[in-house]
């Protein structure tokens, strides 16, 4: 179990402000935020690499904030994989257990079985630089995985890899950490989609602060506030400003909005959160299609209303030209309101 | 404002390639539209950066011949072949303004002063930097920064192509969204030719007209994001482009046609194969996006156990054990009201369930 409790870092162009939570073992907490939001100076502060001005870190209750880096039990892995290239596979693992004093036979023993839960077990006497970069940033995963430390953090571990390879590794990476139950796991990630996958627990956050956590589809059904909101989809949720008046939601200026099953704010302004599955094809709207974007599986139309721009995800192979315009119809389920100080107030009927 | 062409082109780092795996781009043949935007898509390695090198002059092929407007310029330098660039990471003069580092390039060409405020305030409204003209440029974000280094390319006239290296690897996911609807409007609005090399299948499908799918120096398919997806040529496009990739399911030869225990579909079996070729490796592929799951009851070609749901958001990930043991994944939207354990009946419409014969995509049987 880690607590931290006011965490705040000397004032810079990203710092930590008054960051709270108790961490669990067992458990993996995704940490989703935008560049600068101080997910990586979170980890760096754990970790005793950035100074604290105030705040304790506690290590199954004991206080470890003053504790020196190498005896706080914490390993990190970043993004750019370093591994020591003079090194063998297995001794670039065995490497931390032999700096804890094991001996050789032993510590070559233990690389040896991780190396081969992250499928390196036939590589281990290539050199890192004879491996591609996945398999390079898997011998990183592996020697901060063997040293079995209390906490075991990685900051955007995938995100200097090939989109096909973070597709498998994330595929891989519940196994890779299945043995590490009594590790608390921080995972750092821009990408939502990845920290929905991935994380038990999903923290986000934003401007130096924990701002929501919770479970990953909870998170995504019911975002907290519009900061959390405006990160946790892909494609993002579009925002629109609006207003209620006399118990009637309107978008932009004055255009009557669907309101079928929620239960409206007392009169004035609201921001409109549409989700891409909130908007579909056909219907009483008009939208001008700025571009269509067939992504794969689907297709995203990024729109513009009279009210403001939103984007739309529509299953399957569809063909829109930009600039034509569209009927339109917005569903009040997959709908959001929120307050102008950003908090969720969406209510909706039983 | 070019077509380019590029003609039996290949390029070994090699003085003397023996065969093809010497190649580092082994001979294509392609034909670039002026003024459409196309994806060079591929892992690490497969000769993306080495083709992108060759259009741009870095890198002087050693086989074939590049042609912009039915120009021959293999040989013509960089400097002269009228190009624009931009980089994984964005390249500006931090110490100058938005509206310094937009002018370098004409004043570098000795424009006027006069011709040059008329370029850059039209470039900077194209790319809406309008209000940070007079910012210095390190104080922009990422993906302005992105965008300064794309204008410093759109303000001369004369460019014939503007080249993407990866552009969009160090912008957030949500600026991303911004940044590729904006190439997209500058695309439409310059008519210039756009040519984007990344890893991400996603980011190609939705940047390009027309996308090349390479791997180990080959091009494997190049053909628009629809065509990729429905019909990929090879178990490779089928892997890369799609996310999950494509389920294969082996088949086995059965009384004249190829068919498995897992699902009831069948495909007939080739009639043009030789006799005794027993090596050969049948598979139907399937998109996880064209696998239906109906209630257990009903009408369907097969059944599968939910093993495990990964919920992405808007959509999902669902595993499906069959009762061989087969694993297939199906992507929907109503993963948040499946429970693991449940049972569910498969669809799959005939013609989304595609042959492929030892990796190729058997287009006559399908």
């Amino acid at each position: 179990m880690l607590q931290i409790d006011h965490l705040t870092t000397a004032k810079a162009k990203v710092s930590l402000d008054n960051v709270s939570f108790l961490f669990e073992a067992g458990n993996i907490y995704t940490i989703l935020g935008r560049t600068g939001a101080g997910k990586t100076e979170l980890l760096r502060a754990l970790m005793g690499l950035n100074p604290l001005i105030n705040g304790d870190i506690k290590l199954d209750k004991e206080n470890i904030t003053k504790r020196p880096i190498r005896d706080r039990n914490m390993s990190l892995v970043y993004q750019q994989f370093i591994n020591y290239p003079h090194l063998s596979v297995l001794d670039n693992v065995a490497f931390p257990l032999r700096r804890q004093g094991k001996k050789k036979a032993q510590a070559q023993a233990l690389a040896s079985t991780m190396l081969t839960t992250v499928g390196l077990g036939d590589f281990l006497h290539r050199r890192p630089s004879q491996l591609s970069g996945g398999q390079q940033q898997r011998v990183a995963l592996a020697r901060a995985m063997v040293k079995q430390s209390r906490i075991l953090m990685l900051d955007e571990p995938l995100a200097n890899l090939d989109y096909k390879l973070r597709e498998q590794l994330r595929e891989e990476f519940p196994r890779l950490v299945a043995d590490n139950q009594e590790s608390v796991i921080l995972y750092t990630t821009t990408e939502p989609r990845e920290a929905m996958e991935l994380g038990n627990t999903m923290i986000v956050m934003h401007d130096g602060e924990i701002i929501a956590s919770g479970p990953p589809a909870d998170l995504f059904a019911h975002p907290p506030t519009k900061d959390t909101a405006s990160v946790i989809s892909d494609p993002p949720i579009s925002f629109i400003s609006g207003f209620v008046r006399d118990q009637v939601l309107y978008f932009g200026e004055g255009q009557l909005a669907p309101s079928e099953g929620l239960q409206l704010p007392p009169d004035g302004p609201v921001t409109i959160a549409l989700r891409p599955d909130a908007i579909e094809p056909g219907g009483a709207f008009t939208a001008k299609i700025g571009l269509s974007e067939f992504s794969g599986s689907q297709t995203i139309i990024h729109l513009d209303f009279d009210f403001g721009r939103a984007i739309m995800m529509v299953e399957g192979i569809e063909t829109f030209k930009s600039g034509d315009n569209l009927s339109i119809s917005i569903q009040a389920e997959q709908m959001m309101l929120f307050a102008p100080d950003g908090r969720n107030i969406t209510l909706r009927d039983n | 404002m070019a077509k380019i062409v590029l003609e039996n082109l290949g390029h070994s780092y090699l003085s003397n390639p023996k065969g093809e795996h010497d190649f580092a781009l082994k001979p294509v043949n392609l034909t670039w539209e002026d003024g459409k935007t196309y994806a060079l898509l591929g892992p690490s390695g497969c000769g993306k950066t080495t083709m992108l090198n060759i259009i741009s002059g870095l890198v002087p092929p050693s086989h074939g011949r590049l042609l912009f407007d039915d120009q021959d310029v293999t040989s013509v330098p960089t400097s002269a072949r009228n190009i624009a660039q931009v980089f994984q990471f964005p390249v500006i003069y931090s110490t100058k303004t938005v509206r310094q580092n937009l002018a370098f390039p004409l004043e570098c060409r000795g424009m006027t002063p006069s011709k040059i405020k008329q370029r850059v305030a039209e470039v900077a409204t194209l790319l809406d930097l309008d209000y940070a003209l007079d910012m210095p440029a390190r104080k922009l974000s990422a993906d302005q920064k992105q965008l300064i280094s794309l204008g410093r390319g759109l303000v001369r006239e004369d460019v014939s192509a503007i080249l993407l290296d990866e552009p969009l690897t160090v912008i957030d996911p949500q600026m991303k969204f911004m940044l590729r609807r904006k190439l997209r409007e500058i695309n439409r609005q310059t008519g210039m030719t756009m040519i984007l090399v990344t890893h991400d299948q996603s980011e190609a499908m939705s940047f390009a007209d027309e996308i090349v799918v390479m791997k180990d120096g080959l091009v494997q398919q190049s053909g628009t994001p629809e065509e990729l997806f429905s019909q990929p040529q090879n178990d490779f496009v089928g892997y890369f482009i799609g996310s999950p990739p494509m389920n294969m399911i082996t088949l086995e030869p059965n009384l004249g046609s190829l068919s498995t225990e897992a699902i009831n579909l069948t495909k007939p079996l080739p009639a043009a194969m030789p006799v005794g070729n027993n090596v050969s490796i049948y598979q139907m592929g399937i998109r996880p996006e064209h696998i239906v799951m109906v209630d257990k009851e009903s009408d369907s070609i097969g059944k599968g156990t939910i093993i495990k749901i990964e919920h992405l958001g808007v959509d999902g990930v669902v595993t499906l054990k069959l009762p061989t043991g087969v694993i297939i994944k199906a992507k929907t939207r109503k993963h948040t009201e499946m429970t693991l354990g449940d049972t569910f009946g498969i669809r799959v419409c005939k013609k989304n369930a595609l042959l492929y014969i030892d990796g190729t995509l058997s287009s006559s049987l399908n």
